[in-house]
């Protein structure tokens, strides 16, 4: 105990030095707890964004190169797929309900606003399987009602009965479609939602840009996959297949690689601070080299001179880790509450926080990692102490 | 182990190897030390008097050449063992007082014993020898800085007895007090050496030396 004791003692003769080294440990435990926490209220947010259609299968054309990722831009390529392989997919898929959809653009007047706007074709049918609605009805095979997407909607002020004008022509909005969030299938927030026959009674009829198929047992995704691409990749490809906890994977990837740098960037911070214990140790191991040599002289073991000093840095790093530790509960939650913010205003209802056990984990490792390094910055400086001859080192003024 | 002799050198050499060629600080010394003696060493300096200390205070091994300590040959010994001499059956009292700045006077006095021994009895027994040196009980919170150089010359005598050691070495112990305290202070080891302490000490001043029963010379590393 004795040597705890001086332990304390000498980081309090050294007061202003202490702090500074305290104040390092404090900055670093901070970075890594409210980046981490950052990090995670990120993905949360966007996990948020992305609507869970865990029992969707999605079939594109195939392209030569893709990243998997519906919101690459190369998905937006006027690529269709062909009824003939509609019918394959049909097949393949049994009793699944398969929908097919064509992405158009048409352009939409309401009163003096106006502007392009995405267009999902789908077979009337088929809409009550995609969407729910939040008003009105869904639009019916060949009447001209179309249906609008929430925060279209919302943006102007449409209402079931609305008049708008799509593509030159004066149609009734019918109904309004539920807020879903982005999805790897559709993302009909923003976007008009009309039946197949209403857009082949003024195009044509056209091939399909997508087919979603909704699989009422999750166990059997992969089977009905696996079944799909049989049918129509056999001799080439022809379409890619994927699913939803796929896609939602290679999001959680992305999130966990971007928290990983955050975190990394913490650490680089806590790696400068611990510098700094080190070089505030090793002035403090230089500084009392009399006293070390006459401890060792008197009886104080080597072991006990390194574990004095270990003290020291345990000391620094237990206090800054505290200190830096009830900071960082504060700050990670103000930087979430921003994070929120920003992101409801933009999209999402219901900001989704981060949970409390998260913020705590990343406190309590930001915490122990502070610890852990200034232990280990402690550790050459007091093996350095312990190892000083003791004639040498009560000569040394 | 009664009627062996506290301290016995062998034969002992001491060679310091240095870039310039091998320094011989101590050079085939023999010697012993009796229980109860008062050993005064005196010579120039660089004659080999520290070296001399050193191996009696378990700091340094010889090169070649044994030592024994209380019947214990220790010139094969880890450093820990060593420590553990130094600890438990040495005291040191040096030239520059060296208390530890951080500890008061009695923490001092205790930091031998209390690596071994309670915090209570270690207190109990640090008060005990530091009224021996007829020391105030008003200094004992006081640190180092605050007291004179003979008050801190008695503490460190106070620390050197405090683990109630077969051997007291002494290094110049009156080199940094006025004349008058240095009396004192020469007194206070007399007084324990008649009361069966042994006491070696490194003096240059023929009138301290004075205080020894027994002197011995050192020249070049060899007794003289």
């Amino acid at each position: 105990m004795i040597f705890l004791d001086l332990a304390v003692r000498n980081l309090k003769r050294h007061k202003v030095r202490s702090v500074l080294a305290t104040v390092g440990i404090i900055i670093g435990v901070i970075a890594i707890a409210s980046l981490g926490i950052m990090g995670s209220s990120l993905s949360a947010l966007v996990g948020g964004l992305i609507s869970d259609v865990s029992d969707t299968v999605l079939v594109t054309p195939h392209l030569a190169a893709s990243s998997g990722d519906p919101f690459d831009p190369r998905n937006t390529l006027p690529a269709r797929i062909s009824g003939r392989n509609l019918g394959l997919i049909e097949k393949a898929a049994g009793q699944h309900r398969v929908i097919p959809m064509i992405l158009a653009t048409e352009r939409l007047q309401v009163r003096d606003t106006g502007g392009y706007v995405t267009m999902y074709v789908v077979p009337a049918d088929d809409i009550p399987f995609l969407l729910q609605e939040e008003a009105g009805i869904y639009p019916q095979g060949r009447s001209s009602g179309v249906m609008v997407g929430s925060l279209l909607a919302d943006e102007l002020d449409l209402h079931p009965g609305s008049r708008i004008d799509v593509g030159g022509e004066s149609v009734r909005v019918v109904g309004i479609a539920a807020e879903r969030g982005m999805g790897i299938d559709i993302n009909p927030d923003y976007a008009l939602i009309v039946t197949e026959d209403w857009y082949t009674e003024r195009h044509g009829d056209q091939d399909y840009s997508r087919v979603v198929v909704k699989v009422s047992d999750l166990s059997e995704i992969e089977g009905v996959k696996a079944a799909i691409d049989q049918q129509i990749n056999r001799r080439k490809e022809v379409v890619d297949v994927l699913d939803s906890r796929e896609i939602l994977e290679i999001y959680y990837e992305t999130f966990d690689a971007i928290n990983i740098f955050l975190l990394g960037i913490g650490a680089v911070s806590l790696l400068v601070a611990s510098v700094s214990i080190l070089n505030v140790m090793i002035i403090s191991v230089t500084e009392r080299t009399g006293e070390i040599g006459l401890m060792r002289s008197i009886g104080a073991r080597r072991q006990e001179v390194l574990v004095m000093f270990l003290y020291e840095s345990l000391i620094l790093g237990i206090a800054g880790s505290l200190v830096g530790g009830i900071i960082s509960i504060t700050v990670g939650y103000y930087v979430s509450a921003t994070v929120a913010e920003f992101f409801t205003g933009f999209a999402v209802s219901g900001g989704a926080g981060v949970p409390i056990s998260v913020v705590i984990g990343y406190v309590v490792f930001g915490m122990a990692f502070g610890t852990v390094t200034s232990i280990l910055a402690g550790f050459y400086p007091a093996w350095k102490a312990a190892r000083l001859n003791p004639i040498e080192a009560l000569r040394y003024e | 182990m009664s009627g062996d002799p506290i301290l016995l050198f062998e034969d002992v050499t001491k060679v310091y190897p240095l870039p310039a060629g091998d320094v011989v600080a101590l050079d085939h010394v023999s010697l012993t030390v009796e229980p109860g003696e008062f050993i005064a060493v005196m010579g120039p300096s660089g004659s080999g008097k520290s070296t001399l200390l050193n191996m009696m205070g378990c700091l340094d091994v010889p090169t070649a050449g044994k030592i024994y300590l209380s019947g214990q040959e220790i010139s094969r010994m880890s450093d820990d063992d060593l420590t553990r001499l130094r600890r438990d059956r040495i005291g040191f009292v040096f030239q520059q007082f060296n208390l530890i700045p951080l500890l008061s006077a009695i923490e001092n006095v205790e930091f031998p014993i209390v690596l071994t021994t309670g915090r209570e009895e270690s207190r109990r027994r640090a008060i005990e020898v530091m009224r021996a040196m007829h020391l105030d009980d008003a200094l004992f919170s006081h640190r180092p800085g605050e007291l004179s150089g003979g008050e801190q010359q008695r503490v460190a005598i106070a620390r050197a007895l405090v683990n109630d050691p077969d051997l007291l070495l002494c290094d110049e112990p009156t080199g940094n007090l006025d004349t008058k305290t240095g009396t004192a202070i020469m007194d206070l080891l007399a007084a324990e050496n008649r009361e069966g302490k042994t006491i070696v000490m490194v003096t240059h001043d023929p009138r301290i030396a004075g205080y020894a029963r027994r002197t011995i010379r050192i020249v070049d590393g060899r007794l003289a």
